[in-house]
């Protein structure tokens, strides 16, 4: 068994096949001309050793390539990349296929955010009739914790639509540094969710503790590339058409490994790529064929996701403007790009511009989070619980998210419309016209328990009241108070035996936990 | 023999199954006997009508009203299980009249002159007859004439008026101002409902009570019932 997803009958495209094979002439021009600058040695030296064009740029302050990639190499690198990459899970249930050529969307968290925002309800007393009280959600921002994405992994867990879980937050604590983060956000994470696991790395020398800690829990090295239980995001493009020299490090690392992991680039339109859709859209797409080349280059067959997290800048402050509507076109555009090569699409959707929850958040997401699954991309990282662009995360938010999902879900269902269908409706209107009520109502139920009703918002107050940060605050709640599937006793054993740097505090068979 | 027919008559009446061809709600019963059935079967074995009424029927409903207040059940959980007992009800009427055993009472119910929105009248008329009330129903778009001889010939204890409209819900008014002029306003106690109206119109108006919905119509018919108990 695997997730099944949400498969998108006729995905909604914005380009025309004519403008799709446009942008990739352009971004094939880009390539060659004028090509990337490479901070990375080893990057630049295996462009050299396929054929590329590289130059050393002096005078500069780091060592600096200059790229230029033939279409040919491009091309190659797209015919090798896998067309179809499957992402594991501890539980083999939550096991994701994606296939390049096929709009079947997953739902997934993400991504890290360095604040958590605590929710509380203080009663408020109105001044002109003190007997009148009321309740307001409060939000309060604190520094993330390593009990918080154990909390959030745990409740993404449980979460029916979100299929799988990239870390939401940056683990702070003050006996967290830069040696031990890697390991205790990958064991906070895997040991509080059994879905698939994707995150960022923070320092490339914890890659081999993090690898053997996957390796222990699904039983070896064969046994995770059979079952990746884990797989990686990297931003080794900065835009403008930059290879950067820590993530690339990174990257080739990775698929040295042949784990599954995402080519992301995030453009900023107006200040890193240009304000108008076929700029942003020309450069994004070069600057992912660039690094899908490279990790061809590294390791033919690697599986490589097509990662786009396109954003449009705001006017005001020219920072990132997630909530704008151009982002969304931006991000459908990626996606048909990517099926355009057949290689599976990360993409983005359901990240607002504002702080807190309400009625703003609720907008900017729905309408990203609709339009972009409409257009099909496979592992669409939508932004469970995220506000303030990748800034804060909020649980309540993520709780609320799902019940949008669920409600996008039950939209994408295909309609039921067929010949057991038609005869069974007619027998029902030739029955009802006959009846002194003329009323359906008793044709309701069984189609009511088969679950063909879309459920009521399950956050909808008595009468007039809204209560929907409460209600879904009591929903956060009980999905906290559900146990979770942890990693067994024996294995945690192991993994707290051969991996340094783990918090005991984790360790939740440690005596009094 | 007879405690398991009225149990079973419970349970369908709690499954919403008016006959055999009904499916219920936990699992598949298509081809068992429903309500209508059972208390088919009841009355073949003797058993007492208000043994049938009190412990198969209205014990059922009350158990489908918990389950709706505990939002367990739905609207149309309610209006099954309230069709069936009212086929039920159907079977009985002939006895019961022949009988001692009384209905909680006679209710007529119309849609006022000018207006032909029935679906609330037609809820509430079910509701109340699962309920355990005689229900009449004059139908839509009736002249007030017709409602008052009703209630001189008939002798309903209660009228509901229905009126979706702004334009129509004054008819209602007109109604009550008949009946009072006929001298049958203190013989009935006059209910009304509709998207259109309020509880203020009531008062306005002089009517007994307004019923938001069909739920609230059988929890004021009842207060009535027993207050005249």
């Amino acid at each position: 068994m695997v997730r099944e997803g949400i498969l998108i009958d006729t995905p909604y495209e914005r380009m025309t096949k004519e403008q799709v094979t446009r942008i990739h002439q352009a971004s094939m021009e880009i390539l060659s001309d004028p090509g990337l600058m490479c901070f990375n040695k080893e990057a630049a030296e295996t462009f050299n050793s396929n054929g590329a064009e590289v130059a050393t740029v002096s005078p500069s302050d780091l060592p600096c390539w200059h790229i230029k990639i033939p279409e040919k190499l491009v091309t190659d690198a797209i015919d090798s990349a896998p067309k179809t990459i499957k992402l594991g899970a501890r539980n083999p249930d939550n096991t994701l296929i994606m296939k390049g050529d096929e709009p079947r969307v997953y739902f997934v968290s993400g991504s890290e955010t360095n604040i958590w925002l605590d929710v509380d309800f203080p009663t408020y007393v109105k001044k002109s009739d003190p007997s009148i009280e009321t309740r307001v959600p409060e939000f309060r921002p604190r520094r993330g914790t390593v009990a918080d994405l154990c909390q959030s992994a745990h409740v993404c867990e449980h979460l029916d639509t979100l299929d799988a879980y990239i870390r939401t937050v940056n683990i702070q604590d003050k006996d967290i540094t830069e040696d031990n983060k890697d390991v205790n956000k990958f064991f906070a994470s895997l040991n509080n969710t059994t879905k698939h696991f994707m995150t960022g790395l923070t320092n490339l020398k914890q890659m081999d503790n993090v690898v053997n800690m996957a390796k222990l829990i699904v039983g070896g090295e064969e046994e995770l590339h059979e079952n990746p239980i884990i797989s990686f995001i990297t931003c080794l493009v900065k835009s403008p058409l930059q290879f950067v020299e820590d993530t690339t490090d990174t990257f080739i690392d990775v698929c040295r490994r042949g784990l599954p992991i995402v080519v992301s680039s995030s453009p900023q339109a107006g200040t890193t790529a240009p304000i108008k859709e076929v700029g942003i859209m020309a450069q994004i797409n070069a600057e992912v064929l660039a690094g899908i080349t490279l990790g061809q280059l590294v390791t033919k067959g690697t599986p490589v996701i097509y990662g786009s997290v396109p954003v449009r800048a705001r006017m005001d402050t020219l920072g990132d403007s997630y909530g704008s509507i151009e982002t969304s076109q931006y991000n459908i555009d990626c996606v048909q790009m990517a099926r355009f090569y057949n290689i599976p699409n990360y993409s983005t959707s359901g990240v607002c511009d504002t702080k807190t929850p309400g009625q703003q958040a609720s907008i900017e997401r729905l309408l990203s989070d609709i339009v972009v699954t409409l257009s099909g991309p496979q592992y669409l990282h939508c932004a469970y619980g995220l506000l303030d662009c990748n800034s804060v995360f909020c649980l309540l938010q993520a709780v609320l998210d799902d019940a949008h999902f669920q409600m996008i879900k039950f939209f994408l269902r295909p309609p039921r419309i067929d010949e057991t269908q038609i005869a069974e409706i007619l027998k029902q209107i030739r029955e009802v016209v006959t009846t002194p009520q003329k009323l359906y109502i008793r044709y309701i139920r069984p189609v009511m328990r088969s679950g063909e009703i879309s459920a009521p918002y399950p956050f909808e107050g008595d009468g007039e009241s809204d209560n929907v940060f409460a209600l879904a605050y009591e929903r956060m709640n009980e999905l906290l108070a559900k146990p979770v599937e942890h990693i067994d006793p024996a294995t945690t054993s192991k993994i707290f035996q051969e991996i340094p740097g783990l918090l005991p505090r984790l360790n939740v068979y440690e005596e009094g936990r | 023999m007879s405690e398991d027919i009225i149990a079973t008559l419970k349970e369908n009446v709690i499954q919403g199954r008016k006959s055999l061809e009904d499916e219920g709600i936990d699992e598949d019963l298509t081809g068992t006997p429903g309500v209508v059935e059972l208390t088919q079967s009841a009355l073949d074995n003797n058993i007492p009508l208000d043994v049938i009424v009190t412990q198969g029927l209205t014990a059922g409903m009350e158990v489908v009203g918990e389950k709706f207040a505990t939002k367990e059940y739905f609207i149309p959980d309610m209006l099954a299980s309230a069709e069936a007992v009212g086929a039920a009800m159907d079977i009985l009427k002939p006895l019961l009249d022949a009988s001692n055993v009384e209905t909680k009472g006679k209710f007529a119910i119309a849609t006022v002159k000018g207006d032909i929105h029935d679906i609330g009248k037609n809820i509430v008329a079910i509701l109340l007859r699962g309920a355990g009330y005689e229900v009449q129903d004059l139908g839509i778009d009736v002249p007030t004439e017709k409602i008052v001889e009703m209630v001189r010939e008939e002798k309903p204890d209660y009228i509901g008026l229905s009126a979706l409209l702004t334009t129509t819900m004054v008819n209602m008014g007109e109604v009550i101002e008949a009946l009072k002029e006929n001298g049958l306003r203190d013989k009935v106690k006059v209910l009304i409902g509709g998207a259109a109206v309020s509880d203020e119109y009531a008062c306005e108006i002089g009517a007994d009570a307004y019923c938001v919905d069909g739920f609230h119509a059988v929890k004021v018919l009842d207060a009535f019932h027993q207050a005249k108990a």
